[in-house]
């Protein structure tokens, strides 16, 4: 078992044509994921690796039957290529895109929240239930099938540690990065719910960072709601008060946002703490 | 991007804010003479991206020009919390009955930029905030509706605000609510807004923070940007597109991704700090960097001369391995290497990374296999050059 996403999914991928879609549709098919087709508005009736390219992702769901969809298109073009997918009855929307303002997001969520849909990102790795499907640009090769759950709020900090699991012989339902942006579709808590109710999905691991207060809202429901073990690790100790550093999501603001006090309310509420990601196996052993 | 107090009170006036008619002066001269032309009382403020400019004494009145002369020169060249001053603003001086704070930015939380007034303006609103924040009143904004103009009334009834200043205060509310969306704001914020002992409203200290994410939509503001305000390094790793901020320690970081980066950091204060030895910078290459990234990178990270070793921490996913060996010896090519390195290679292409990097035979590269290795390495080198 995973969450969201398993060798059912039948995935689409918006910007299939593009540079950054191409690459990550091969490596999806590669790994094995049930690419369907894909979607480029004007590029309607082409093929890409054996794949069907539509003109818009309501013909594409018509066709395939596809459930999710995986943007990858600029950041000028991704709010609509959301929007779209959620407005075409896709279920679950993986969003890459680096870059999109905020405003344009805030916009987004609103529209989004109409639908039945689930949003995962922008500004995200993606997903990965290791063995079934890859929905995204974790490499493949670092996760191996398990049962421990993963979320991060980082992309290459979570692979550092799937890798870590995976050498350690703890292999992984699903890792999941939920986007470092300011505004995102799915938050820690979202995939909290999600681990504890799989049960395949015996232990967690939490990568969060310093900045905002999704760290603090993910504490007060391991407190109250989970069973299963958590370990987590908060980046960005040393970071110096009121400096961003290069996610929009980084940035200290008041005490709430500093690593000290996520790390207080992790530990209050039951989390294993590492204060080295490396530890994290060790951790959850 | 942080605009100047000047900048973001310009923008505030093209969208109907009523805002001192002050001008900016480079030298006292300049001062004196735009204190004559405005033939009243001015405040000389200084022109710094920084907080808490009237506390370090960057904020002065002056009665007469010679004054103004004065207080210019004494301001300008001054250091505010690391920040040189190299203009000041020469506003005309308000008689002030009342100050109100009056601000807008994004509630991540929320999803929808938040209203925040207080009948208690000036510069301790982050005080207020901590001590009492029921003296703050808030007021979400659709992010698709837009300001409703009760909402506003909502906020001047909230405040206490007296009756007559409503119509006058709910023009400015909305005009701030515009002024926010269109410019693509993360902030904007009016402290003080003052009334005049004469009745009228008018924003005496302006600032704006605009979402970088939005600068390519948004080119005049994106013109505002003051080159000046960075280092050299700083600003060659904004051409190259490269995140870099500048710390106090001794090991050069190189790292692909934010969260890595903190956390690569994090991990040469953890096994460092009790010997002194802590990271001098934080720096993500970026997803997907090429060669020539990873070159510019290492040029940035040895123009510090504190850096007494470099941390090459990447693993890949979209950045492949053999890219970064590329980048890192066509740096070495160019300067000098003067100080150890440490690479850490992982993920996408990582082993042929590392053949490239052992087939070059550079003295002082030095591989490392985990993070906790690579770091522990690094604060050795470090430790034995203090």
């Amino acid at each position: 078992m995973s969450i969201l996403v398993d060798e059912n999914s039948s995935v689409i991928v918006q910007g299939i044509t593009g540079r950054e879609g191409g690459f990550h549709t091969r490596k999806m098919i590669e790994y094995g994921t049930a690419v369907a087709g894909g979607v480029t508005p004007g590029k309607g009736g082409e093929w890409f690796e054996g794949k069907p390219v539509f003109d818009s992702v309501e013909s594409a769901v018509k066709v395939t039957g596809a459930d999710v969809s995986l943007v990858a298109v600029p950041a000028a073009f991704a709010p609509d290529a959301i929007c779209e997918a959620a407005f075409a009855g896709i279920r679950l929307v993986v969003c890459l895109t680096e870059f999109i303002p905020v405003r344009d997001m805030m916009k987004v969520m609103h529209h989004v929240k109409q639908t039945g849909c689930r949003l995962v990102g922008p500004n995200c790795p993606g997903l990965l239930s290791p063995g079934l499907a890859k929905i995204g640009i974790m490499p493949g090769f670092i996760a191996t099938p398990g049962n421990v759950g993963v979320v991060s709020r980082s992309g290459t900090l979570t692979y550092e540690v799937v890798y870590a699991l995976s050498q350690a012989g703890m292999g992984q339902t699903t890792c999941i990065g939920i986007g470092g942006d300011p505004v995102i579709g799915t938050s820690f808590v979202d995939v909290l719910r999600l681990f504890e109710e799989d049960p395949q999905t015996e232990k967690i691991a939490i990568l969060g960072e310093i900045g905002g207060r999704a760290e603090i809202d993910a504490a007060d429901f391991i407190r109250e709601h989970m069973t299963k073990p958590v370990a987590a690790f908060i980046a960005g100790a040393s970071a110096p008060e009121g400096t961003r550093m290069g996610h929009a999501g980084a940035i200290i603001e008041g005490t709430e946002g500093t690593a000290a006090s996520k790390i207080e309310a992790l530990r209050n509420a039951g989390a294993r703490v590492a204060e080295n990601p490396e530890q994290i196996p060790d951790l959850l052993r | 991007m942080n605009l100047h107090e000047y900048q973001s009170k310009a923008r505030f006036a093209e969208f109907g804010i009523p805002v001192p008619e002050g001008s900016v002066a480079h030298g006292s001269e300049e001062a004196f003479s735009l204190a004559q032309q405005a033939g009243c009382a001015v405040a000389v403020k200084a022109q710094v991206l920084v907080g808490g400019r009237g506390k370090a004494g960057g904020i002065r009145l002056a009665n007469t020009p010679e004054e103004a002369r004065e207080h210019a020169s004494a301001i300008l060249g001054m250091y505010i919390k690391g920040h040189r001053v190299r203009s000041v603003l020469i506003d005309p001086a308000a008689s002030i009955a009342q100050e109100i704070y009056l601000g807008i930015a994004n509630d991540r939380a929320e999803g929808k930029p938040v209203l925040m007034a207080s009948a208690e303006g000036g510069v301790e609103i982050e005080e207020i905030n901590r001590l009492r924040p029921e003296a703050i009143v808030r007021e979400h904004v659709d992010p698709v509706a837009g300001l409703f103009t009760f909402q506003a009334v909502k906020l001047a009834s909230a405040m206490d605000l007296p009756r007559k200043h409503w119509r006058a205060f709910g023009q400015i509310v909305a005009a701030l609510v515009r002024c926010f969306e269109e410019s693509d704001a993360e902030l904007a914020e009016i402290n003080p807004l003052v009334i005049t002992e004469d009745d009228a409203l008018l924003a005496l200290d302006g600032k704006m923070v605009i979402d970088d994410n939005a600068l390519p939509r948004q080119p005049q503001l994106a013109a505002l940007h003051d080159s000046s305000e960075l280092s050299a390094a700083e600003e060659m790793a904004r051409e190259a597109g490269i995140s870099y901020v500048r710390l106090d320690g001794q090991i050069g970081c190189m790292v692909n991704g934010a969260g890595l980066a903190m956390t690569t950091m994090d991990m040469t204060l953890l096994y460092g700090e009790a010997s002194g030895i802590g990271p001098a910078n934080f720096l993500d290459i970026g997803g997907g960097a090429r060669a020539d990234t990873v070159a510019t990178a290492l040029r940035i990270i040895l123009q510090d001369e504190n850096v007494k070793v470099v941390l090459c921490n990447i693993f890949g996913g979209i950045t492949r391995g053999d890219e970064v060996a590329h980048g890192i010896l066509t740096a070495c090519e160019e300067v000098q290497l003067q100080v150890p390195m440490i690479i850490r290679l992982q993920g996408t292409n990582a082993e042929e990374g590392s053949r490239i990097i052992n087939d070059a035979g550079l003295s002082g590269i030095h591989a490392a296999g985990t993070l906790t290795e690579a770091a522990r390495m690094a604060v050795d080198a470090a430790g034995k050059t203090l």
